[in-house]
Formats: structure tokens, C-alpha cells, sequence
């Protein structure tokens, strides 16, 4: 039984994977939208084409995608913690000291990210990343920077990505259509809308990482 | 000599191809869940440079970092909860003395 199921589905992805294949040695030279981007850049308040299409012209998507972190965090958060995985040995001289030193880094490296997207490859999603990597080694050596932060206020930050996003996108509407950013406007409202998306995406990838919900009373005496 | 870079630079493509395919049987037969995580996230960084030889650096870096990192330390997360209580007092026998 397992075994046919295995050659079926192995036929069924050389089939699929062969369509593809297929499909796409059969498209005809095109430049895609790139002419259309190009044309449209200096309205779009950054140099990064990508950014531009990201955060401007297909701004709804990613609106959609920092949106669907937030469910997933949220859906995370309603689940009940599987028992303990935390390994029983405390972490060493060596993790601790590197965690010390890479944190600051990643902190740096992440706002740098964040400020290059304007005009090369980076942006929220990347520096976010880098925000969940600190966080990661943080909840490795179990230091919690945000202990002492009321859980109310780290909803409201993993939630400041979507909020400032759906605000920004409300406010176009006055004199424009949803999302539309006036030119002049468009590069500091593409900044603050990463800015506080890196933070969210930071937060929700760290604590779908660690997989508990912000408390009060269970962080307590655990900060080093 | 442009050749030559033309060339090696075809080399490594395939190399890449042929290494990601490898990785991605190996990460779904291999039995041990931690072997299996580990071939991911090597998937993962030898996917963003394959994002990086189709010009395509925006996507290289969140392969490698949400990818393979974060993906990968959530799938160690979920590897060390499954493999459950008597692993882990195991490591941390070793580890007291």
C-alpha cells in the first residue's frame, strides 16, 4: 500500500513538475511588468524596484502577508504550549557570551537592512528576520529582554505592522483610492510602514520560536 | 578567460541543481528528524544562492534568513518537543558531570 502510494505520488510529481517545465520553456520573450515598473519609479518614493512593487505598486499583497503572520501568531497563541521542550542543561559560557555579543549586531544589522531597502535588497521582511534571530538566541540563553514589557504593549507591537499598514493605506484614501500614497509622501510612508512591520515580523517569528503567550505572572523571576 | 568564467560558472549551477535535489530527498527519507532538519536548512542556504544566480538577492536574503534560519530553529524547536522527556534527561546526564 505505502509503496504504491509512494509511486503514485512520484508519478504525479514528474507529471506535474513536466507541465511546469513545459509551460514555462513555452512562454514567449516578455520583459514582464519591468517596463511598466521602470516607467512608474520616480513616483514610487524609493530606488529599489523591488521595494517599489513591494510596498507601492502591489502594496495590497504585502499588506496581506504581514497579515497572515499575525493570524499565525495569533493562531499560535490560542493553541495550548506542548509540554516543555527547553533542554535541561543550562547554557553555557560559550552560548551566552556569543548571544552577548551577536545580539547588538543583529540589532544594528536589522535597522541597516531596513534603511537599505529604499534603494537595494533588504526591507521589513529581511530585518525582521534578523530581529527573530536575536530574539531566537535571546530565548536560547533564556534572557527575556521584554519581561518587564506589559503583554498588552507586545500585542499592540506585533499587531503595529498590520495597524500602521491598514492606516496608512486608509489615509490614501483621502483625495486617492485605497493604498494609492500621494509621490511626495510615498517614501516616508513607505518607511514607517516597514519600520513598524520589522518590528512585528520580528516579534512573530521570535515568539512563534518560543511558542508561549506574553503573561504577566509566568515570566516573573526568570530574567538573568 | 571569459570563457573560462562562462564556463565555471555553468559548473557551478549544476553542481547547485543537482546538491538541491539531493538535499531535498535526503531531508524527506533520512529517519532521524534532527538529520532530516539539518538537510533542510542546508537546503535552504544553498536555495538562496540559487536565488542569488537568477538575480534575484531580495528573495536570496529571506530564504536564508526566514528559510533556512528561522524555519530551520523552528523545526529543531518542534523536533526536540517531539522527541519527548527521556531524550533530553538523556543530554542532560552527559552534560552535569
Amino acid at each position: 500500500m505505502p509503496l504504491l502510494v509512494r509511486f503514485l505520488a512520484a508519478t504525479l510529481s514528474l507529471a506535474v513538475g513536466g507541465l511546469v517545465a513545459w509551460a514555462v520553456l513555452g512562454l514567449p520573450e516578455s520583459a514582464g511588468l519591468r517596463e511598466a515598473v521602470t516607467a512608474q519609479m520616480d513616483r514610487s518614493g524609493v530606488s529599489h524596484p523591488v521595494t517599489a512593487v513591494l510596498l507601492n505598486f502591489r502594496g495590497y499583497d504585502t499588506l496581506l502577508e504581514v497579515a497572515v503572520l499575525l493570524l499565525a501568531l495569533i493562531a499560535a497563541w490560542s493553541l495550548r504550549l506542548a509540554p516543555p521542550g527547553r533542554s535541561p542543561e543550562r547554557p553555557g559560557l560559550v552560548l551566552r557570551e556569543l548571544v552577548r555579543l551577536l545580539v547588538p549586531v543583529l540589532i544594528v544589522l536589522a535597522g541597516y537592512l531596513l534603511w537599505l531597502g529604499a534603494h537595494a535588497p533588504g526591507g521589513a521582511f529581511q530585518a525582521g528576520a534578523l530581529l527573530a534571530g536575536a530574539g531566537v538566541l535571546l530565548a536560547l540563553v533564556e534572557v527575556r529582554p521584554l519581561g518587564a514589557t506589559p503583554p498588552f504593549a507586545l500585542r499592540l507591537l506585533a499587531a503595529a505592522g498590520v495597524l500602521v499598514f491598514l492606516a496608512v493605506a486608509l489615509l490614501a484614501m483621502w483625495g486617492g483610492r485605497l493604498l494609492e500614497y500621494p509621490p511626495e509622501w510615498a517614501g516616508l510612508l513607505i518607511l514607517a510602514i516597514e519600520s513598524a512591520a520589522t518590528v512585528s515580523i520580528g516579534l512573530a517569528l521570535a515568539y512563534l520560536f518560543r511558542g508561549d503567550e506574553p503573561t504577566t505572572h509566568r515570566e516573573g523571576g526568570e530574567r538573568t | 578567460m571569459d570563457a573560462i568564467a562562462q564556463l565555471s560558472l555553468a559548473a557551478i549551477d549544476v553542481v547547485l541543481a543537482l546538491a538541491l535535489v539531493g538535499l531535498a530527498a535526503g531531508a524527506l527519507s533520512v529517519r532521524s528528524l534532527f538529520t532530516g532538519v539539518v538537510l533542510f536548512v542546508g537546503l535552504g542556504l544553498l536555495l538562496a544562492l540559487a536565488w542569488v544566480r537568477l538575480d534575484a538577492p531580495d528573495l536570496a536574503l529571506a530564504e536564508a534568513g526566514i528559510g533556512a534560519g528561522l524555519a530551520g530553529a523552528l523545526l529543531l524547536a518542534a523536533a526536540r518537543r517531539l522527541a519527548g522527556p527521556v531524550h533530553r534527561e538523556r543530554i542532560g546526564d552527559d552534560e552535569e558531570a
